[in-house]
């Protein structure tokens, strides 16, 4: 259904994008840990591309990079044929208009002390779209309508008078005022209950389809990620190691860690006896990247083999839009 | 029983009217969302409300009534027959205090036991729960998240009490520690035969570790019954709505849809069901008399007036 919306044009194209952190800064020595690691992916106008992975993978990291919330050390971020990375002021301002983020947490990205209009209306304001008071109110009340509100009673309320849905709603529809091409969506639901969920995601799907929006979605869950997403690309330690179709990706994982992640996501019927015995032991220690050769995976791969060890995969096109980081990958269509 | 809090706006009861029993050896999940009333039941067994909370009616455990007991009665009542892995509780270490070291102590402060005897019972407990015994002297911040999850059911277990109630063990890991903590605590009530009453949001988490789950909507329950039963056929509307509010990975790719509206205010419940509001087979007799649980099924309790309608027609 959303497939045909989809082009193959690309809305934001990311390159060799890296994201280091100094942890520490000293005279003689600068340790820094990289975050996001040479990353280089692309979103397709009107897809919705998951990114899944655990916590410290670089998800966040990464979406946070793309709207410049954080600067990259390396690498380009290509946004209609610009590189954005070097922007600055006038240029970031205009940017930011067309890429814009939802965040995990709707407690803490609206401000307390402004009504749910003025929040809804402040960026307009700010970006200078609608001059004339009348019409930009009128919109206001519009978005927070196409937000599933009732904008009479919510449009005077503030933050705290409202509920984890409807402060998520409202930030959707503050996003929506400035007419984004892309929106970046950090867990936009995980705060919420389960039953008030798939209302956000629903809604975030109509605006997708009337709107024609693109978006990055970053979820920990598989579930919620193939309800949502064209593509998934999976992260682990900084680097995407799969990328592929929705479907293609959870019924054909061809890296091992994806594999892992599908295996884990609970209530799948393995209650059983058949792994009662292996109760695991858990003695890691924190394995620091840099105490780690070849591929990053290769201390926890049930696969691993000699060439794991000594060279890092890239990520490649295995087949035709499956791609994957690793020197043996799992399930592929021609494999003997 | 019920538990009412004492609010500005007037008394609010998280959980209201609430009868339940669990049989030895058993893991109960108590799922529900946020301000259902899950956790307030399961610290009213320990009594570790808060002053602003009243708790009526009974609450037995091997025929003794835990709401009876005194001060004194109650300190030796809590973690050696009922311990709590609370919410969080693996953030909850001291940081500079070796792990060990914080079991050491709590074994010291509820059994007359020497020190070095509760070293003994430490590592034990350490090798139980699958972490290196050498690793007693380690601090928090040199365990990974999973380790330290381990470590705070090592604490619950310290004094081999009969039933462990654990608050959202698993919400804050990953999915692969995830399942690596719930085969743990499999085994741990299979070779201990300890009981369970394992409380969390995420009804999925629940197919792999419960043997009944009682789904709670706005201080009551909606549902009991054994777990197999309540996935394959929940017969409470919310339980339904709930289970079909989850996108899976297997199956078909359906449309999910949302519960419209949202839970009820505790200070002035709906008349009647207090689902129904929210409820698409909403009928007459829903807003005006509230429903009790009556069995619906084989060991399947339901508190919905159109259930029990259906099950009176075909009999």
């Amino acid at each position: 259904m959303t497939a045909d919306l989809s082009s193959d044009k690309d809305i934001l194209e990311i390159k060799n994008l890296s994201v280091n952190f100094v942890t520490s800064a000293g005279i003689l020595k600068r340790n820094s840990v990289r975050a996001v690691d040479n990353v280089t992916l692309s979103i397709r106008k009107g897809e919705s591309l998951g990114i899944v992975g655990e916590s410290g993978s670089g998800k966040t990291t990464l979406a946070r990079s793309i709207v410049r919330l954080i600067r990259p050390t390396s690498g380009q971020i290509i946004f209609d044929g610009q590189d954005i990375v070097d922007f600055y002021s006038r240029s970031l301002k205009e940017y930011r208009r067309r890429v814009q983020m939802i965040f995990q947490d709707p407690y803490e990205s609206l401000n307390p002390r402004s009504r749910a209009g003025d929040a809804v209306e402040e960026p307009m304001m700010i970006h200078g779209l609608i001059r004339d008071k009348k019409l930009r109110k009128d919109r206001v009340f519009e978005l927070l309508r196409l937000a599933g509100l009732n904008p009479s009673t919510v449009a005077r309320k503030y933050p705290h008078e409202l509920s984890g849905g409807e402060r998520q709603r409202i930030s959707l529809a503050r996003a929506l005022s400035l007419s984004p091409d892309l929106l970046i969506a950090d867990e936009p639901v995980s705060m919420l209950d389960v039953s008030i969920r798939i209302g956000i995601i629903n809604l975030m799907l109509d605006l997708k389809r009337t709107f024609n929006l693109s978006y990055l979605f970053i979820t920990h869950d598989l579930g919620l990620a193939r309800y949502f997403c064209d593509r998934i690309g999976v992260m682990y330690r900084g680097r995407v190691v799969e990328l592929a179709a929705t479907e293609d990706l959870l019924h054909r994982p061809m890296h091992p860690y994806t594999k892992l992640l599908i295996d884990s996501v609970p209530g799948r019927g393995q209650n059983g006896a058949d792994e009662e015995g292996k109760v695991t032991a858990d003695s890691s220690r924190p394995v620091k990247m840099d105490q780690i050769s070849g591929c990053r995976f290769n201390p926890r791969c049930e696969y691993a083999q000699e060439k794991c060890r000594e060279i890092e995969p890239d990520l490649v096109e295995i087949e035709p839009d499956h791609l994957a980081a690793c020197h043996f990958p799992l399930n592929r269509a021609h494999s003997v | 029983m019920t538990v009412e809090y004492a609010t500005e706006r007037g008394p609010l009861r998280a959980v209201d009217d609430v009868s339940l029993e669990m049989k030895e050896g058993e893991v109960l999940g108590l799922a529900g969302e946020s301000g259902c009333g899950k956790s307030t039941l399961a610290f009213s067994v320990l009594r570790i409300l808060p002053k602003t909370a009243k708790t009526f009616g009974s609450l037995e455990l091997d025929g003794e009534n835990i709401l009876k007991m005194d001060d004194s009665e109650i300190r030796r009542f809590r973690w050696k027959s009922v311990s709590l892995v609370p919410q969080g509780s693996m953030n909850a270490f001291d940081p500079v205090i070796p792990i060990g070291a914080q079991i050491v102590e709590a074994i010291k402060t509820h059994e007359d036991v020497n020190t070095t005897e509760a070293w003994q019972t430490t590592r034990k407990l350490f090798t139980l729960l699958g972490i290196p015994e050498d690793r007693v002297k380690n601090y928090a911040h040199e365990f990974s998240g999973g380790m330290r999850q381990r470590a705070a059911i090592a604490m619950a277990l310290a004094l081999d009490p009969k039933l462990v109630i654990l608050d959202e063990p698993t919400t804050a890991l990953d999915v692969v520690v995830q399942k690596q903590i719930l085969a743990l605590l499999r085994h741990l009530q299979k070779t201990l035969h300890i009981s369970f009453i394992f409380i969390t949001h995420d009804l999925s988490v629940l197919a792999d570790i419960a043997t009944r789950i009682a789904v709670m909507y706005a201080g009551r329950i909606v549902e009991i019954g054994p777990q197999e039963q309540l996935f394959s056929n929940p017969r409470h509307p919310y339980s339904k709505a709930l289970i079909s509010a989850i996108p899976t990975i297997d199956g078909p790719k359906s449309e999910t849809k949302a519960i419209p509206g949202i839970p009820p205010d505790l200070i002035s419940p709906p008349n009647g069901c207090r689902f129904n509001p929210r409820c698409p087979f909403v009928f007459e007799k829903c807003k005006q008399v509230e429903p009790v649980l009556e069995e619906v099924g084989s060991n399947v309790e339901a508190a919905c007036h159109l259930l029990t309608m259906v099950r009176d027609r075909s009999s």
